[in-house]
């Protein structure tokens, strides 16, 4: 049985690091998709945007899908309850990354500045929204859901509440902190400084809406705390912490024009909000608000031990090649983008084609 | 009613993605291997067809990613009672779906696109073929869950839960193989006759006697690739009929609307009025049936009178025939859009063997309206799958009403009205941007690979 509760914590920590590699990864796409329009003054700034992250936000996407697919296979009551309960709120979710995703194949195929937009709007909102909604969807997670049997039944009011909206604030700004901060790294010139404008501005806020979110989280106290193996309340305080600490490093680095270091601030600050997300559910996996006996634990939602063990063996065999490969893509576009020199450029904004 | 409402999305979730899969799996094949023939042969013709064809590759690839993102949290958000039931078995050829067959793909279609000024020739080759293979992996996971639910193998009940105890069984699983070897033909035919479609339409309009003879070779090999795979999706259809008829008799029943169990059964064609057993008018074919079901002449099929007593004695009362119209239409809609690919490629093959394959005015006509047949095979083929397996959601396990969510009908009315809308724009956008691709002029030697770029520099593609 202890190997049992063993690899079933082993697989809650693994979720937990595929949403932080998820949130990591896609997190500076939502953000190049938000900052956008702030950044940009032509169409040329736009689609330098848009193909900073164009050959990776696809792989991005695909550490949600295994995120996913891995709940479902690791614990079938997180992923059937939780999707269920949070049923209007993951389909906007999903129906702003259908937007997104269409977005960056279907933008240049026609020559025509009013498609462009649509595709520059849906990117733009795409991006917003799933943001927004994750952040709100996290802040209910650590702070609890009322739950009862059927698990949560609030619907989507129930999860706009305050304290969720200032959570879902906080992921915006930090996402487009961390956007910014890839976009002056992977342009040149112009949008180059315009991207460190914005991200001094968004780290700023950033900053004061995490801490809200972090003290406000740790006012509200854990009433699953007192379940077998949940940790002190202490580490998730100190990891959240950390990741405000961590941010206000990065928007003194972004200040002092230091991108690079910046970048991994803002990365860092992202993995560790995560971990303070996770440290504090443990031992739930939907934790209750109102009552500890009701959170949904990882004991009570894992598969059996065999399912986690041919999990753990595909796992190990191939996660390696596709962290090689992926960090090889990310080598082979290191390069910054270059504004195309004026000479090459006769049909900017011709309509019709 | 939330349950009908449930199935409805689900159906046209899954309808609508699957429209664009077989495209992607099939077409990512043929532009690989076009792309080979460049290389190899050093031969610039086979580079700018490459270009061409992976312009409509990618348009079917985007709207494919969209769509299957959403089916990832379809079974939870619609199917969740299903979800908790299966999860430690189906989840696991999902997840690891995710981690061996999307990553490969979509980390591989960015190199691919962006990479070919950056990668050497080779490197770029290879990355494509990786993008292949991961279509097909991602085909035989998924095909792996799938094929459980139609025959579940390699599991426990325990604690109302289904629980895994062999995964090689539920991978070497016979209805998986069977399937996936269809699934994948019937994927490749696809792209072969949207390839030969376009290339023939292409060949006709071409300026010069360069262009159309690059379209003739492009239309050749989509040709052959086309007649090789849908014998091959013949051949495995018939085997899955036959392991039909031991694991889901019902089906196979309902696949030929047949009441009483007969010896020598024939196959209806056609049939006009009702599938009550009073038809009003019918084409059959003497014994065939039999020969599908088990090769034999005189072999026996059982009907569905017979298999809905068979199935009360054993899960209790209740009514388990799915619905007869839809798994015999859509059936006989599969096969007849099969047997006539069969005779569009076999046509092709013989004019292209006396050289005249795009010369013919008629065949250019059977081949462009031929590429709606996979299409109509494709859906009609899953319908058939899955609504055959009505009223099983997991065959003999749990019947699809018991496997939904709790969430209200007005929530999944809503969605589904808003999928309806959003699909309905894709697949407008899809259809629109496929034509214009095929009627893009061919790609001039050195042109950058970025569609009619307005701004040629490197790695700008959006
Ligand atoms: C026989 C093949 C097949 C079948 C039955 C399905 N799919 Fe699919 N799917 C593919 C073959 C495929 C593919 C060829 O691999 C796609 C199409 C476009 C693409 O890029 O990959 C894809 C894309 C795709 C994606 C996006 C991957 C990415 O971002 O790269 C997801 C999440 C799913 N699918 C999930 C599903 C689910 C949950 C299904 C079950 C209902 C399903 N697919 C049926
Ligand atoms: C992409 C190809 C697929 C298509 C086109 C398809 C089509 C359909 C259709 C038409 C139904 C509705 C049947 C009915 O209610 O009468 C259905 C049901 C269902 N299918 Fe599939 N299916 C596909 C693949 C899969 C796969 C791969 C899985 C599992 C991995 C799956 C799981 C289900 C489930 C859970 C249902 C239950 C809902 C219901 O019964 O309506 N399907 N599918
Ligand atoms: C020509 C003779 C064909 C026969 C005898 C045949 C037979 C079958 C059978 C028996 C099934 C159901 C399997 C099951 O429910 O267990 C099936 C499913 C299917 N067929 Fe066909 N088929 C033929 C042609 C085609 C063609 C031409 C296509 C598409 C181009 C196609 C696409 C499909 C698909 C997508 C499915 C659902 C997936 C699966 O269950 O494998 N079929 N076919």
């Amino acid at each position: 049985m202890a190997t049992y509760t063993g690899l079933s914590a082993l697989w809650f920590s693994l979720i937990g690091l595929l949403w932080a590699g998820y949130f990591f990864l896609e997190g500076f796409d939502f953000g190049v998709g938000m900052v956008s329009p702030l950044v940009s003054r032509d169409d040329t700034d736009r689609r330098l945007c848009m193909n900073a992250v164009g050959p990776v936000w696809d792989g991005n996407e695909v550490w949600l899908l295994v995120a996913g697919g891995a709940t479902f296979a690791a614990f079938p009551l997180w992923y059937g309850l939780l999707f269920q309960g949070a049923y209007l709120a993951l389909f906007l979710v999903l129906i702003a990354l259908i937007a997104r995703g269409v977005s960056f194949e279907f933008r240049g195929k026609f020559d025509d500045p009013r498609w462009r937009r649509v595709w520059d709007v849906a990117n733009f909102a795409g991006s917003l929204v799933a943001a927004l909604i994750w952040g709100v969807a996290f802040t209910n997670f650590v702070h609890g859901l009322p739950l009862s049997k059927a698990g949560y039944t609030g619907g989507l009011i129930g999860l706009l509440n305050p304290l969720a909206l200032v959570g879902g604030l906080a992921a915006l700004a930090v996402f487009a902190f961390h956007g910014s901060v890839f976009l002056s790294l992977k342009t040149s010139g112009g949008l180059m400084q315009r991207a460190q404008r914005v991200a001094r501005m968004a780290g700023g806020t950033a900053v004061v809406l995490l801490t809200a979110t972090v003290a406000w989280v740790a006012a509200s106290g854990r009433p699953w705390q007192s379940l077998a193996g949940a940790l002190p309340g202490a580490i998730p305080l100190a990891l959240g912490v950390l990741a405000v600490v961590v941010l206000a490093i990065a928007t003194l680095l972004v200040i002092r024009g230091r991108d690079g270091l910046a970048f991994a601030g803002t990365g860092a600050a992202i993995l560790l909000a995560l971990g303070a997300v996770f440290a504090s559910m443990y031992p739930a996996v939907i934790p209750a608000s109102n009552g500890a006996s009701l959170a949904l634990t990882v004991g009570a939602a894992a598969s059996h031990p065999y399912t986690l063990e041919v999990m753990t063996v595909v796992a190990a065999i191939f996660t390696p090649f596709v962290l090689l490969y992926q960090g090889w893509t990310y080598w082979v576009f290191r390069r910054r983008l270059q504004r195309p020199g004026a000479v090459a450029a006769p049909a900017t904004g011709a309509s019709g084609g | 009613m939330a349950v009908d409402l449930a199935r409805w999305q689900f159906a046209i979730v899954t309808v609508f993605h699957f429209f664009f899969v077989p495209m992607t799996i099939g077409l990512a094949f043929l532009v690989a291997v076009m792309q080979t023939l460049a290389l190899v042969r050093k031969d610039e013709t086979w580079d700018r067809l490459s270009r061409f064809f992976g312009r409509i590759f990618l348009i079917s690839l985007a709207v494919g990613v969209v769509s299957g993102i959403v089916l990832e949290f379809e079974f939870g958000l619609n199917w969740s009672a299903f979800s908790i039931f299966v999860g430690n078995i189906f989840g696991a050829p999902l997840a690891i779906e995710g981690l061996l067959a999307f990553f490969l793909e979509s980390t591989f279609i960015g190199l691919w696109i962006f990479g070919r000024e950056r990668l050497s020739p080779r490197l770029h080759l290879a990355t494509i073929w990786l993008v292949s293979i991961g279509t097909v992996l991602s085909a035989f996971f998924i095909l792996a869950a799938n094929a459980w639910m139609q025959h579940p193998v390699g599991y426990t009940v325990e604690g109302g839960q289904a629980v895994l105890t062999n995964f090689w069984a539920v991978l070497g699983n016979s209805t998986l193989w069977a399937s996936f070897v269809h699934t994948v033909a019937a994927a490749l035919a696809t792209g072969g006759a949207l390839t030969l479609g376009i290339a023939i339409w292409r060949a006709r309009r071409a300026p010069d006697d360069g262009e159309r003879e690059a379209y003739r070779r492009a239309a050749a090999l989509a040709c052959a690739v086309l007649l090789v795979t849908v014998v091959v999706t013949a051949v495995s259809g018939d085997l899955q009929a036959r392991l039909m008829d031991v694991q889901q008799p019902m089906k196979m029943a309902a696949a030929e609307a047949l009441y009483n169990t007969q010896n020598g059964a024939s196959f209806s064609l056609l049939t006009i009025g009702n599938l009550s057993g009073q038809p009003v008018f019918q084409i059959r074919v003497p014994h065939l049936l039999s020969l599908i079901a088990d090769m034999s002449w005189n072999g026996q099929v059982v009907g569905i009178n017979h298999m809905q007593a068979a199935e009360v004695a054993k899960y209790g009362a209740g009514n388990y025939a799915p619905i007869l119209w839809m798994t015999y239409w859509s059936f006989r809609a599969m096969v007849g859009a099969g047997i006539l690919m069969i005779g569009v490629s076999a046509w092709g093959v013989w004019l292209w063997w006396r050289k005249r394959l795009a010369a013919s005015r008629w065949f250019r006509r059977a081949a462009v309206a031929g590429i709606v047949l996979p299409i109509i095979a494709n859906a009609s083929g899953w319908i058939f799958t899955e609504a055959g397996r009505q009223p099983w959601i997991v065959y003999g396990l749990m019947q699809t009403a018991k496997g939904v969510s709790t969430v209200g009908a007005g929530d999944v009315a809503l969605t589904t009205a808003v999928f309806v809308a959003v699909y309905t724009i894709l697949a407008v956008l899809a259809v629109v941007l496929v034509l214009r691709a095929a009627r893009h002029p061919f790609d001039e030697i050195g042109e950058p690979p970025a569609d009619a770029d307005p701004l040629p520099a490197p790695g700008l593609v959006y």
